[in-house]
């Protein structure tokens, strides 16, 4: 017989010492950073998750996952950052620009979200403005109501130190962030 | 591969309206099922070396000048899956209150002593069977702000990864015979017959004479959809959202 899945909780407000503590200052080396390692053009990518009154968050854990600049899974493509250090409460991440998978999908990072309040958290993904042709061919944007699509595009802007992309998470709302079953 | 879906009447929704900070922030849309992609059916890779020597031992790696004050615990267990396969290289995260119910993070309020000698996070990574074993104090009850006189139960944070991100679980496990459960709208969001296993069992083989008391939580993660059946089932729900574009 099947065993039954352990139930999900909540992160809560205090995970930072025990999830992002060098980030948080706290004495306790962390294994996870902002930062994703690899070979490919940089990418900076920030945001703000805001909750159904439209105040952004400060308690809440985002963890990325992405392929590598040739759309290869290679297990080093993960990232973890707390909103709760960053006086206007957004995340940020510094990476690298993930490849097309499979010539199919178009490049795009995978996005968790845990808070204080959320019993489970939930996954969304980043789509990126300027791959407009990709993103019009990628079965799971299509899968999604073309209404919707908007939530899950990060906004490109350049930089002195390169492109940044802007990516608001919306818990409910009119503009409330696609969310996945995976 | 795919994984089974979250299974929904063993999982708290995400608006649990007698838990007060659900209302703004859980998602009021239903999540949209997408055909399992290489994205979310692979993961971090983890293993032992990526631990720092006192990882796993609270009652070691915040000490300062001496040792931590409360009941020392042996919490171990097994990480599986659903089709009771051992999870091995599994990263375990937890972090917890002090024997006092206070945090060590700066923003908890609670007037209640912090230790100076204990941090209250620590890490683990799987066996080859799944075992995992942390040392640690038994934490304290803590005071929030949900309701009037809200105490949370005792309770350790974890947090796993499992073979994907699909998998990822973030938890709490909690002690037998805490008169505080019933009272909890966080455990409480739990469908009912799901609870249960998130109370840890006193342990007396784990336990260790003359210095700590064990504890014993099993973890269960998603596991793979193996079987034709499984499988044509998320064939049909590909389809479903295909169409539904
Ligand atoms: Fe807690």
């Amino acid at each position: 017989m099947k065993l039954k899945q352990t139930a999900s909780q909540t992160v809560g407000p205090y995970f930072a010492y025990g999830l992002t503590p060098q980030q948080y200052g706290y004495d306790f080396r962390s294994i996870f950073s902002n930062r994703i390692d690899g070979d490919g053009e940089r990418i900076a990518l920030s945001g703000r998750v805001f909750d159904g009154n439209g105040e952004a968050v400060n308690d809440a854990m985002i963890e990325i996952w992405q392929a590598d600049a040739r759309g290869q899974y290679q297990g080093n493509g993960f990232a973890r950052f707390g909103t709760g250090t960053d006086s206007q409460c957004r995340f940020h991440f510094d990476t690298i620009r993930p490849g097309s998978i499979d010539n199919e999908q178009a490049p795009h990072i995978c996005v968790l979200v845990f808070m204080r309040g959320l019993l489970l958290h939930n996954y969304t993904r980043i789509y990126f403005s300027d791959e407009a042709a990709a993103n019009e061919r990628d079965p799971v944007l299509n899968s999604v109501p073309a209404e919707r699509r908007g939530t899950l595009i990060a906004e490109r802007s350049d930089t002195p130190d390169g492109p940044a992309y802007r990516f608001d998470i919306h818990m409910q709302g009119e503009r409330e962030t696609v969310f996945f079953d995976v | 591969m795919a994984y089974n879906r979250r299974d929904r009447e063993q999982h708290p929704a995400q608006i649990h309206p007698d838990y007060k900070s659900s209302l703004l922030r859980g998602p009021t849309r239903e999540p949209l099922a997408i055909a399992p992609l290489t994205s979310e059916l692979t993961g971090p890779l983890f293993n032992q070396d990526m631990l720092g020597e006192f990882d796993s031992d609270l009652t070691k790696n915040g000490r300062k000048n001496g040792e931590p004050l409360g009941e020392r615990m042996v919490v171990h267990g097994r990480v599986l899956d659903e089709n009771r396969n051992p999870l091995p290289h599994t990263l375990i995260e937890i972090w917890q209150a002090n024997a006092a119910g206070r945090y060590i993070h700066k923003l908890d309020q609670h007037d209640a002593p912090i230790d100076p000698n204990f941090l209250g996070a620590g890490r683990a990574v799987t066996d080859a069977d799944g075992r995992y074993r942390f040392y640690t104090i038994k934490p304290g009850a803590y005071p929030w702000g949900n309701h009037h006189n809200a105490w949370r139960p005792n309770h350790i944070h974890f947090s796993l990864f499992g073979p994907s991100i699909a998998t990822r679980l973030v938890t709490q496990m909690y002690f037998p015979g805490d008169p505080l459960l019933e009272l909890d709208p966080i455990y409480q969001g739990v469908p009912t017959a799901a609870r249960e296993r998130l109370v840890a069992r006193f342990d007396i083989e784990a336990t260790e004479a003359n210095f700590a008391l064990g504890y014993r939580f099993d973890i269960v993660l998603r596991g793979a959809a193996a079987t034709p059946m499984d499988q044509k089932k998320g064939d049909a729900k590909k389809e479903r959202v295909n169409h539904e574009a």
